[in-house]
């Protein structure tokens, strides 16, 4: 069926009616291709998220934060197939996705391209980056695309390991030796502007927007969602006495919410245009992950085709 | 397809199986996602490590994504028809006497 006005109409009057789309129905063409893009960022989002994290297991402080952070990271890998799955059912081979990440052709999170310069930055990153994250992801898990909604509904029940153990080494070292709660309170000046500008631009600078919340992709706006992180952030450092590195942030009695200064949206866009301080490293450390692997991805075609054969005979 | 109604990667790309999992307390197969793996033993052990690492799950299957026969959305409404024009299947079509639980 052609984008015909009808089929659409139709289409957003199932939206309407919360309906999920499913893989096979009928979509307009734009709305499946802003979900290739939307779910594929995503899904590299997770498996380049890896990285920062990766960096630190082999130098956790003790042997339960090494597990934690390791069945972390192993979770990460898991969202990164759960989307991929997701996004293959719009009729997008995966190969071609990994490819994308692969060439520098698509994006992903620029929250990742920030170097995790001492241990306490994983603390700041399950605190901010997957509490941004759980915010972001639960609004997501009512998507009108069924396999996204889906995905997200599966990942949401993870994250609150992910944040629970980053607040935890957070709360850790801001109750330690004045030098640990220096580094805590250090990684939290880095981290939390890189984590207000993971929720995207103000709505009415971003292009993607508009469509994707007729569409019922988004159900909140990006302002709308930074928000509410920040309002659920701020007792959490109070309570473990770390300063947000914020010197407007105060209570707006006549919102209700946290008010915060302004983002440096410049930064941003250079980040996010490839100018961040690990853009290049991310790239090529995904890329020799990806050639390391080739032996295994040759050894498990090799052993199914000798399986194969061997089972030829009595088929025939 | 191969011999045993394995899907042949057409792309270099391994064949991609549908992933059902039981929970522990005895309720039905459900759909979980995908996975990508040369064969069915394998799917298996993906399927294991990708869905279920909080003990999810009791049982797993995998099935390959080509051999799944599905209904066409746009044919659901006369599909499901036979279903829908019977009101006289559910409990609330029957009147009893008042003040009685039945
Ligand atoms: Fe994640
Ligand atoms: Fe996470």
């Amino acid at each position: 069926m052609p984008d015909s006005p009808d089929a659409i109409t139709e289409f957003e009057a199932r939206i309407a009616a919360g309906e999920t789309i499913e893989p096979k129905d009928w979509m307009p063409d734009r709305y499946r291709k802003q979900l290739i893009r939307m779910m594929s960022q995503h899904a590299h989002s997770e498996v380049v998220g890896m990285l920062p994290e990766g960096n630190w297991i082999t130098r956790a402080p003790t042997l339960r934060r090494k597990m934690g952070l390791l069945a972390k990271v192993q979770d990460e890998a898991g969202h990164g197939l759960y989307i991929y799955c997701g996004t293959e059912t719009l009729g997008v081979g995966r190969a071609e996705l990994v490819d994308q990440l692969l060439t520098g052709k698509a994006k992903y999170s620029s929250i990742f391209n920030y170097p995790t310069l001492t241990w306490a930055d994983i603390g700041a990153i399950g605190w901010f980056v997957d509490g941004a994250a759980i915010v972001n992801q639960t609004m997501l898990a009512k998507a009108s695309y069924g396999p996204y909604a889906r995905a997200m509904v599966r990942i949401c029940k993870e994250e609150n390991f992910h944040k629970r153990q980053g607040y935890e080494i957070m709360a850790t070292l801001a109750a330690g030796t004045p030098e640990q709660k220096r580094m805590a309170q250090d990684a939290v000046n880095r981290w939390w502007w890189p984590s207000l500008m993971m929720f995207g631009p103000s709505d009415k600078d971003s292009p993607n927007s508009a469509e994707l919340t007729r569409w019922g992709v988004k159900r909140k706006g990006n302002d709308e969602l930074r928000q509410r992180f920040v309002n659920l952030t701020v007792a959490q450092a109070v309570a473990i006495d770390l300063k947000l590195p914020d010197p407007e942030l105060r209570p707006d009695p006549a919102t209700g919410d946290w008010h915060f200064g302004p983002i440096d949206w410049d930064e941003f866009s250079r980040v996010v245009h490839g100018d961040g301080p690990l853009n290049r490293e991310r790239l090529a450390a995904r890329r020799q992950a990806h050639s390391d692997g080739e032996w295994v991805r040759e050894a498990a075609s090799a052993y199914a085709a000798k399986h194969t054969a061997a089972a030829a005979p009595a088929a025939a | 397809m191969a011999d045993d109604g394995t899907p042949a990667p057409s792309d270099g790309q391994w064949p991609l199986w549908e992933v059902f999992v039981q929970p522990p307390r005895g309720e039905p197969f459900e759909h979980a996602g995908s996975v990508h793996a040369v064969d069915a033993e394998s799917a298996l052990q993906n399927a294991r490590d990708v869905y279920t690492r909080r003990g999810e799950a009791v049982n797993i299957w995998v099935v390959p994504t080509a051999a799944i026969t599905a209904s066409t959305p746009a044919d659901s409404g006369p599909f499901f028809d036979p279903g829908n024009d019977k009101p006289y299947r559910h409990p609330q079509f029957y009147s009893v006497p008042r003040g009685v639980r039945v």
